[in-house]
């Protein structure tokens, strides 16, 4: 048996207050694969993002992760995650965030490897203003390092371009080409050219 | 096992790095710290003009000086959940941590700012209020011990419960007074015994029922917590 990492979901549904945001959504992805979710505003992407993710319990079906000698072993480590919405703690700094982060993890801080990370995202390592004072598209690069700093075999990023110049595409588009390379690539977006061949799209217009 | 023993490592690492990030963040914005003194000082500013230079009896002094507390406890205590959700971070800790080990990382930094709290409290009503004496500082030291524990258990839970809804200012020292009454109860009467010069055998019955509470309490609130938190 090979030791491939695998993802999949089967007939996945959400509802809040009885309202159904999406019902019967199944995918299944396997290492160095993309999946591509897609819908309209309201059409549950963040929503089946979070349920991916283990942070939110789906209504109906159930996610698996792990490795094929593993199946079933999810838990927060195997998942990086990059949104609008992901709020980093604003009266640190990107530095102190990551060190945040690495020790609610219950991982070892490692500085050297934080302070690379953030170069590679394009920020000063050594800058020590606090987050508030960043701009939007620098916060969104501290949400990178911030999922990518544990080495995650599943990285999410929703709306992945959300606040970023053409230096910060250009960043991410590396991060997800290396990251397909890693292990799992997962994508929620309404403009589906953020992923240039997803191997697996859901469509949650479909899925209402 | 060595498994198990890192993992257990990992968790305490996780619940200490919890309470640190509120430590520091607590450092940088004084929020809670704040609000709780303020409270303190007005509390106790309000009691001694009510007293004026005549005194009360030691059951009416034990009594303030727990209502003191209780509402000074009220306007602070509440900020480690609320915070999150004002600034959205919950999501962020839902990423990083079990739902647990934000629980007791919450807990221990509610326990320190309540320690903090009743110190500077007991200290402030000691000096100001005529009539208050403690006698029997064994009992005394105990029932805040026990006291501040169970204050903060429950406080706790009680703050990730209204994090989530509209009205959470009103609401928290609505929802917390009848869990915290047991507790206040019995702490007032420590309290009273420990003016009253009584020996540390005549409290065993509060320090039982304390203990019993602050069991309940927490290993409730932890089991309820994963479904407060997640959902």
């Amino acid at each position: 048996m090979t030791n491939a990492l695998t993802l999949s979901g089967k007939g996945l549904g959400k509802s809040f207050n009885g309202r159904a945001v999406f019902h019967d959504v199944s995918f299944s992805v396997a290492e160095h694969q993309t999946l591509l979710i897609t819908g309209h505003n309201g059409s549950g992407k963040s929503t089946l993002m979070k349920i991916i993710c283990q942070v939110l319990t789906p209504s109906a079906g159930h996610v698996q992760v792990g490795r094929a000698d593993s199946a079933g072993d999810g838990g927060r480590d195997l998942f990086g995650f990059v949104s609008p919405y992901l709020q980093m703690f604003e009266e640190f700094s990107a530095m102190e965030n990551l060190a945040v982060a690495m020790g609610i993890r219950g991982r070892q801080w490692n500085k050297r490897e934080a302070a690379a990370l953030l170069e590679r995202v394009g920020l000063d390592p050594d800058r020590d203003e606090p987050v508030r004072t960043y701009s939007s598209g620098m916060k969104q690069r501290v949400k990178y390092a911030f999922a990518l700093l544990h080495h995650p075999p599943v990285l999410l990023l929703d709306e992945p371009a959300a606040n970023l110049d053409a230096e910060g595409v250009s960043a991410v588009r590396s991060i997800m080409a290396a990251q397909r390379k890693a292990g799992i690539l997962v994508v929620a977006t309404n403009d589906p050219g953020d992923v240039d061949t997803p191997d697996v799209m859901v469509d949650l217009d479909a899925r209402r | 096992m060595p498994g198990d023993s890192t993992r257990m490592s990992s968790y305490a690492r996780s619940v200490m790095s919890v309470f640190l990030k509120d430590w520091r963040s607590e450092l940088r914005t004084r929020y809670a710290m704040n609000a709780l003194l303020m409270f303190v000082v007005t509390t106790i500013a309000i009691v001694l003009f009510s007293l004026g230079s005549e005194g009360a009896p030691s059951d009416a002094l034990s009594g303030m000086l727990w209502t003191v507390i209780f509402f000074s406890a009220m306007s602070g205590l509440s900020r480690t959940f609320v915070m999150e959700e004002e600034r959205g971070t919950t999501f962020t800790l839902q990423l990083l941590a079990p739902p647990s080990a934000v629980f007791f990382g919450k807990l221990l930094f509610n326990l320190v700012l309540v320690l903090g709290l009743n110190a500077v409290t007991i200290l402030l009503y000691l000096a100001l209020i005529t009539g208050f004496v403690i006698q029997t500082l064994s009992i005394f030291l105990v029932a805040v011990l026990l006291g501040s524990l169970g204050f903060a258990a429950a406080a706790t839970v009680i703050a990730a419960i209204i994090a989530r809804a509209n009205t959470r200012g009103t609401l928290y020292p609505v929802l917390s007074f009848p869990v915290l009454l047991p507790l206040l109860l019995t702490v007032i009467n420590a309290t009273r015994l420990a003016s009253e010069g009584a020996y540390f055998q005549e409290a065993y019955g509060e320090f039982q029922i304390l203990i019993s509470y602050i069991v309940v309490v927490v290993v409730v609130s932890s089991m309820l917590f994963e479904y407060i938190w997640k959902d």
